[in-house]
């Protein structure tokens, strides 16, 4: 967690090094700080006036700084509590309910900042009836009576802090081109999956890997690699639809993707209907995991998983056929599933599906290092015009891009 | 803060040392108040006759053992006045009457909020177009700030760091010539670097460590004459050499309780 408090220091502080000897302080004690605001007085007479963002790592860092700082005149700004309304029934939030970003957030609660938990954009804050947590809340899962944070006093964003490493994730890029080289973003993602594969080995919070992918995975020829980065333990959650699945499974049981011959690419006879008998075979058996326990289905993306343990969830759509047991139809349930998959993420890779990659940037806070990987420039984009600005986007195909990744890994096809 | 010419001070009938407030102050040791009584109508003497200032005299209180330090009764600067609210309850019990006379006396009484200390004279000093104010040890930095407002005067803050010298005037003497004489050990480098900004170095006049604990800052400065504590050579030869003439008076009766020459007087016009 972040923690900050704003002071605001006046008089004649510029030549008397008042305001040198505050910031040197701060930094002296391990803080840092942002100017928020800097007047300086235009005659000798006339005061200056700077308002100073006080930065730590612990409430109790923050809270001796301020004590050092307080002597010399730099005083805390007195704000408010945020304001809370209750909701006027379930479903629904009081008007002018606050709507959050992804960014992380605190809210002022009996006048102490609180971290809001569970930060995702476009949820409203329920403050518990104590009043002493806050945690996002989709509008949807709202109870009449919920304290909802309404209007911004009391409400903090935090602007995300650039991260320690300098790689592409550092930078933001949001900007989008098929022209531009990819390989040191490849090159990039490759050392966050070995320190984050260290980390989950042992178990270190926020060392899982994430990956929303489409079918094209499967058509285009990415199967294998991401099968070997699932062995590997390098990706340990998926979100997917309907199709990535049935289309993975559908190789394994006739070596055809969507009806072409996975090896040979061309069209196999009735091959249009692999992937029914493939939904039908597994909806007999009941589920995917037992299809792979029971040998039917043995190799794979979904296989990999269910031998890894790694946590799918599958979210429907109306187009879907079957669908595949497992498969969660009502979109609403869907996002929830996802939502609580999301904690513990500490890098989303969102390939080939504008579906996939547009919801699960819906969900996932700032500060998770995204790559949004599509042969298509508009998926990108489309992205980071939604707010998701800190995933890095990678115009490329989404095989080229899992086979040179695995790769760099290790991968040996 | 023109050079002074009518000055506040308060006879030491009731002065002593009751409590301790300051590093100086030791219930066990007592002030002899026939020496103290002395001392100070010899240092009146000097004032009047030898400085040629006119004496305001206030009404001494029994109980009231530091209402003999005027200087900290608060600043004033033409008709304004701001009385100043101590740090100590000891003292606390001087503002009434301080402020009662700077009213009865005509002067535009501005009052700074409860809770923000502010020791008068005692922490504000300075030259005609630019005023120190020393903080932490008896006054809160943020007064300055507004007093600098009343005043329409640049107020630079000064930090002082060593507890002998809790308030401005014990390290710090403007003189009219535009020197300063100064114990720099008593600030912080903040401090000392804000100070040789103001002050060009020929005009910096340093006070060794055993004089400044006999509070040769402590002086009072009319003019070219200069009224210190007395047994302060170096400081003396120090203001001789820049044209100065001194006054050496003895007051180590109120050294005891922490105060000397300027501690006693406060300059009204």
């Amino acid at each position: 967690m972040h923690y900050q408090e704003t002071v605001l220091i006046q008089g004649h502080i510029i030549d008397s090094l008042i305001l040198a000897k505050v910031l040197d302080t701060i930094l002296m004690m391990g803080g840092t700080f942002d100017f928020q605001e800097v007047h300086i007085g235009k005659t000798r007479e006339e005061p200056s006036r700077a308002r100073i963002i006080v930065r730590t790592s612990s409430a109790k860092l923050l809270s001796e700084i301020l004590h050092a700082i307080q002597p010399h005149g730099a005083s805390v700004e007195s704000e408010r509590d945020c304001r809370l309304t209750a909701a006027p029934a379930d479903g629904i939030f009081p008007d002018e309910f606050y709507a959050t970003t992804h960014l992380s957030t605190q809210v002022r609660l009996r006048d102490q900042w609180v971290e809001v938990e569970g930060i995702e954009m476009d949820l409203g804050i329920r403050v518990d009836p104590m009043g002493l947590t806050a945690r996002t809340i989709p509008m949807g899962q709202v109870k009449r009576g919920d304290l909802i944070v309404t209007g911004r006093e009391g409400v903090r964003v935090i602007p995300l802090q650039r991260p320690r490493d300098r790689d592409v994730f550092s930078f933001m890029e949001s900007q989008v081109s098929a022209e531009r080289p990819h390989g040191h973003i490849v090159g990039d993602i490759t050392k966050r999956l070995v320190q984050l594969r260290a980390g989950f080995r042992e178990g270190k919070i926020g060392s899982k890997v994430l990956l929303a992918g489409g079918p094209a995975i499967v058509h285009a020829g990415g199967r294998e690699a991401l099968t070997w980065l699932i062995d590997e333990e390098f990706i340990h959650v998926l979100f997917c639809g309907n199709a990535l699945p049935a289309h993975d499974m559908e190789v394994d049981l006739y070596g055809t993707s969507l009806g072409y011959g996975h090896v040979a690419g061309r069209v196999v006879p009735h091959g249009h209907e692999h992937h029914l008998r493939t939904i039908n075979r597994i909806r007999a058996i009941g589920s995917i995991e037992a299809a792979v326990r029971s040998g039917v289905i043995k190799t794979g993306i979904m296989a990999a998983c269910v031998r890894r343990g790694a946590q799918v969830v599958m979210a429907g759509t109306i187009r879907d056929d079957g669908p595949l047991p497992g498969v969660i139809t009502d979109s609403v349930e869907a996002q929830a599933s996802m939502r609580a998959a999301i904690p513990g993420i500490g890098l989303a890779l969102l390939v080939a599906s504008t579906l996939h990659a547009v919801a699960t940037g819906n969900l996932l806070p700032a500060t998770i290092p995204s790559v949004c990987v599509d042969v298509n420039p508009a998926v990108p984009t489309k992205l980071a015009d939604r707010g998701s600005f800190q995933a890095v986007g990678l115009v490329m195909d989404a095989a080229s891009f899992l086979r040179e990744l695995a790769r760099e890994l290790g991968w040996k096809p | 803060m023109e050079a002074m010419s009518r000055l506040l001070v308060c006879p030491p009938d009731f002065f002593g040392i009751e409590y301790e407030i300051n590093p100086w102050m030791r219930r066990s040791n007592a002030v002899n108040s026939d020496h103290a009584v002395r001392q100070w109508h010899h240092l009146m003497r000097v004032l009047e006759k030898d400085v040629g200032v006119v004496l305001e005299r206030m009404k001494p209180v029994p109980g009231l053992p530091d209402l003999v330090f005027t200087a900290n009764a608060g600043v004033v600067m033409g008709r304004k006045a701001v009385p100043s609210r101590f740090r100590y309850a000891e003292r606390q019990k001087e503002e009434a009457y301080f402020e009662d006379w700077f009213r009865t006396h005509g002067y535009d009484v501005f009052t700074l909020e409860e809770g923000l200390v502010f020791e008068g004279a005692g922490d504000l000093l300075g030259f005609p177009d630019g005023w120190f104010g020393g903080y932490r040890q008896r006054s809160d930095i943020r007064a300055f700030s507004i007093l600098s407002e009343w005043f329409t005067r640049e107020i630079l803050p000064l930090e002082l760091v060593d507890s002998r010298f809790y308030h401005l005037d014990t390290c710090l003497c403007p003189l009219s010539g535009g020197e300063l004489l100064y114990y720099p050990a008593a600030f912080d480098r903040y401090g000392q670097a804000a100070i040789a900004e103001r002050i060009t170095p020929e005009r910096r006049l340093a006070v060794p460590e055993d004089e400044a604990m006999k509070f040769a800052c402590n002086a009072v400065c009319v003019g070219k004459q200069v009224v210190l504590p007395a047994g302060c050579p170096h400081t003396g030869q120090l203001l001789e050499a820049r044209g100065y003439c001194l006054h050496p008076v003895p007051l180590d009766e109120f050294m005891k309780s922490g105060g000397s020459a300027k501690c006693l007087t406060l300059a009204l016009d």
